[in-house]
């Protein structure tokens, strides 16, 4: 048992953490300190800085742009970024399409597709859940069917993240009604959005931000060879992309982040000196605490990139904190929460602090967070079957 | 970061489950029965494999082993509730003795601790809950101290009085005995005019000869939170287990138990409490047998620890009881037991409540908090 980095680890911590405080654009660091969104080209100036430095798509192959750096690597990497306040690089390109591609894609779309994928010129969009198909994804109906060498895609897909921004969809759909069990039959396609056909309608979210879709598929012409792997394995490259979603979905360090945002706040209005305030951040900073140590330890045991059965728990645990922390925002802004329409149209119409501000609609917007990625219940459905035996 | 053991103390973690194998719960029950509330027998064998005299230096009689060791027999008592009290007797009352005692001191009774020949007692609560109780009058003391784990049994008292520690010979002082909740001993001591020594050495002037014992006691309070947190952390991951094997067999309806969401997903929020805590216990010992790290970092670093298993204790100790049902509230059954030993290692060296209060006056010195140093 040892506390210390090694000298290297120490020394890849401090490069990572100078990289990401200097090479990304200040204003867009302090978008993301405000709580704000930095929009499309924010994302992909970002990852576009990091791509060149080879810091976009390190748990990649390394012929495609990857590191062949230890999990404890990628942890630190992952953790300076979001201290940083940098965007991640886009999760749909990243962390579920490209590995896909790499893994089980032809070597024709690898080529195709994986530079632009790590260089974030195309946009990618999940198409897996549907109105009828939310954890039981495997009931899913959109279907593809043969003409001649084409496919041609009929159904739809919902809660598409951010769909409004994408060239491109990755669409899980079934091409085998007929399979004994509703996994075998389903493949994994590629379709341009702006194919004839797809159409897009954006779904207003309770916090007013307009971030998920639902796309429409009515008779897709989508070309054969855009068929990831087998036909009718898909459902296996789709778990292999939801267990890839599932390690980075812990935001331990953006939490942090939020939680010391949240406790300056508080500590300048004098209301740290209310002992049941401070014993809710005394908590909170534990739990968080026990979660990024799970983190570590779940990375330093994580064999052949395989994600740790536990990690179940970095989703259900990061989460829940996530919440909390935003909850405790809310609760500190108070009726200053309030204000949140403001700014919106022309700038200085409010003399309320901007944390206040963006509280509730952060505290409103993640109560998505316990619901995507697996939903907490799947996570526990996991960890009672799959690590409990039960 | 390394969270795994060594081969060394892979081995010792083997060596001392294997000596505690026997403590189910109908053992365990037989030995607590009786005064004075463990096995006299195992005490000896455990000083024969060298686990009473683990943290002491071999000067001193002991081992020179570190706060790693120290966990990983910790959790071993705790994962069967070994009744023998390794955590009060060596971690606490040894390291007391260890940290502030003369070289004499430390060779005569830290040697009798590791040998078996001397079993010592921490007297540091007093009957109001607080710690006083006992007055100095020159080299005697007079008062009561109570709850004295093991206190009857003890052969050497270490007792904290006006802020200084003094040894006092068990014999002479007024005992009495009773059992504790989770099937240890504890006394209520008198003291009349009774002769104490103090602890430490007049020419460096620690411990009992006129300078502050409670810093110096501080450290070893740190060690014993850390030890404590690792056999709550055995006991939990016992509990853990003991329930998820009832609700695979135990049958109602005409199906076992795990057929019912309800509990499968309860026995899911088991496992997430007892792995966050594995996570900041393991750190914790880490930090602890880091040269590199302040005291005052090792201090917070163990009241960190012990927060989250006063919180996780309570959760899967009552869960545990709750989802194995009526069979979970009888002596005979291990899942009570291990509750009970939570809940006792909870209010011992601070509990939750406390724990969170003194973490929450350094709370604006800091932005986050930092796992790494």
């Amino acid at each position: 048992m040892k506390l210390h980095l090694t000298e290297e680890e120490s020394a890849f911590r401090e490069e990572m953490r100078t990289f990401f405080t200097t090479e990304i654009p200040q204003q867009i660091r302090d978008t993301i300190a405000a709580g704000h969104h930095v929009g499309k080209e924010g994302v992909v100036q970002t990852q576009q800085i990091l791509n060149r430095a080879g810091l976009a798509v390190p748990n990649w192959p390394v012929e495609w742009g990857g590191r062949d750096w230890t999990p404890l690597q990628r942890h630190i990497w992952h953790e300076e970024m979001q201290l940083a306040c940098v965007p991640p690089p886009l999760a749909f390109n990243a962390n579920m399409v490209g590995p896909v591609i790499a893994n089980f894609g032809s070597q024709a779309q690898r080529e195709r597709f994986l530079p632009p994928t790590a260089n974030l010129d195309i946009w990618w969009c999940q198409g897996f859940s549907e109105p009828n198909s939310g954890s039981d994804l495997a009931s899913l109906s959109t279907k593809a069917t043969r003409d001649g060498d084409d496919w041609i895609l009929n159904g739809q897909k919902t809660w598409t993240t951010l769909g409004q921004y994408a060239d491109w969809i990755f669409v899980l759909c079934r091409t085998d009604p007929e399979a004994e069990r509703k996994q075998q039959g389903i493949s994994f396609l590629l379709c341009p959005m702006d194919a004839e056909g797809v159409t897009l309608r954006p779904i207003e979210l309770i916090d007013g931000s307009v971030e998920v879709n639902e796309v429409f598929f009515e008779d897709v012409r989508v070309p054969g060879d855009l068929l990831v792997g087998e036909e009718n394995k898909g459902w296996s490259y789709a778990k292999f992309l939801l267990g890839n979603e599932r390690v980075g979905v812990a935001p331990v360090g953006a939490t942090k982040r939020a939680l010391a945002t949240v406790k300056k706040h508080a500590e300048e209005t004098g209301r740290l000196d209310d002992p049941l305030l401070a014993a809710e951040f005394v908590g909170l900073e534990n739990e968080l605490l026990a979660l990024e140590l799970t983190a570590l330890r779940v990375v330093a045991n994580s064999a052949d990139g395989k994600p740790h059965p536990a990690s179940s728990v970095l989703k259900l645990k990061g989460t829940e904190i996530q919440q909390a922390v935003s909850e405790l925002a809310v609760d500190l802004g108070g009726p200053l929460a309030l204000a949140s329409g403001a700014g919106d149209g022309q700038g200085d119409d409010s003399d309320i602090a901007e944390w206040a501000r963006v509280s509730a609609p952060t505290y409103l917007n993640l109560r998505k967070a316990s619901i995507y990625g697996g939903s907490n219940e799947i996570q526990r459905q996991i960890i009672a079957g799959t690590i409990l035996g039960l | 970061m390394d969270f795994t053991l060594d081969s060394e103390q892979t081995a010792l973690r083997d060596a001392v489950r294997g000596l505690l194998k026997g403590y189910d719960a109908e053992h365990r029950r037989a030995v607590t029965k009786n005064d004075p509330g463990f096995d006299e027998d195992m005490w000896s064998k455990l000083a024969e494999m060298g686990i009473l005299g683990l943290p002491f230096s071999e000067d001193d009689g002991g081992m020179g082993a570190g706060q790693v060791e120290v966990s990983v027999v910790a959790e071993e008592f705790g994962r069967v509730v070994a009744p023998e009290p390794f955590v009060e007797a060596v971690v606490l009352a040894g390291g007391i003795v260890a940290a502030c005692g003369s070289d004499e001191q430390r060779k005569e009774i830290l040697g009798g601790i590791s040998s078996g020949e001397i079993l010592p007692a921490f007297a540091w609560a007093d009957p109001t809950g607080g710690e006083k109780g006992v007055t100095v009058d020159g080299d005697t003391l007079t008062g009561v101290k109570e709850p004295v784990l093991n206190g009857a049994r003890a052969d050497t008292i270490i007792v904290f009085a006006e802020g200084r520690l003094f040894l006092v010979d068990g014999a002479a002082t007024e005992r009495t005995s009773y059992r504790t909740f989770d099937g240890g001993r504890a006394a209520r001591i008198r003291f009349d005019d009774t002769p104490a020594t103090p602890l430490g050495d007049s020419s460096t002037g620690s411990g009992g000869t006129g300078s502050d014992a409670t810093e110096a006691t501080q450290s070893v309070i740190a060690a014993a939170q850390v030890a404590y947190a690792h056999e709550a952390l055995g006991a939990m991951d016992s509990a853990l287990k003991l329930t998820t094997s009832y609700l695979t067999t135990r049958k109602q309806f005409g199906v076992s138990l795990n057929r019912f969401q309800s509990l499968t997903f309860r026995a899911a929020d088991m496992y997430t409490s007892l792995e966050l805590t594995r996570s900041i216990v393991s750190w914790a010992t880490m930090v602890l047998a880091d040269d590199d790290v302040s005291p005052e970092k090792k201090r917070e670093a163990a009241a960190r620890a012990k927060l989250q298993v006063s919180k996780a204790g309570r959760h899967i100790g009552q869960e545990a009881i709750q989802l194995h049902g009526g069979i979970g509230m009888t002596a005979e059954y291990s899942v009570g037991w291990l509750t009970a030993r939570l809940t006792a290692i909870d209010h011992l060296l601070g509990d939750g409540r406390q724990l969170t209060g003194q973490l929450a006056r350094g709370l604006a010195s800091y932005g986050v908090v930092e796992p790494l140093p």
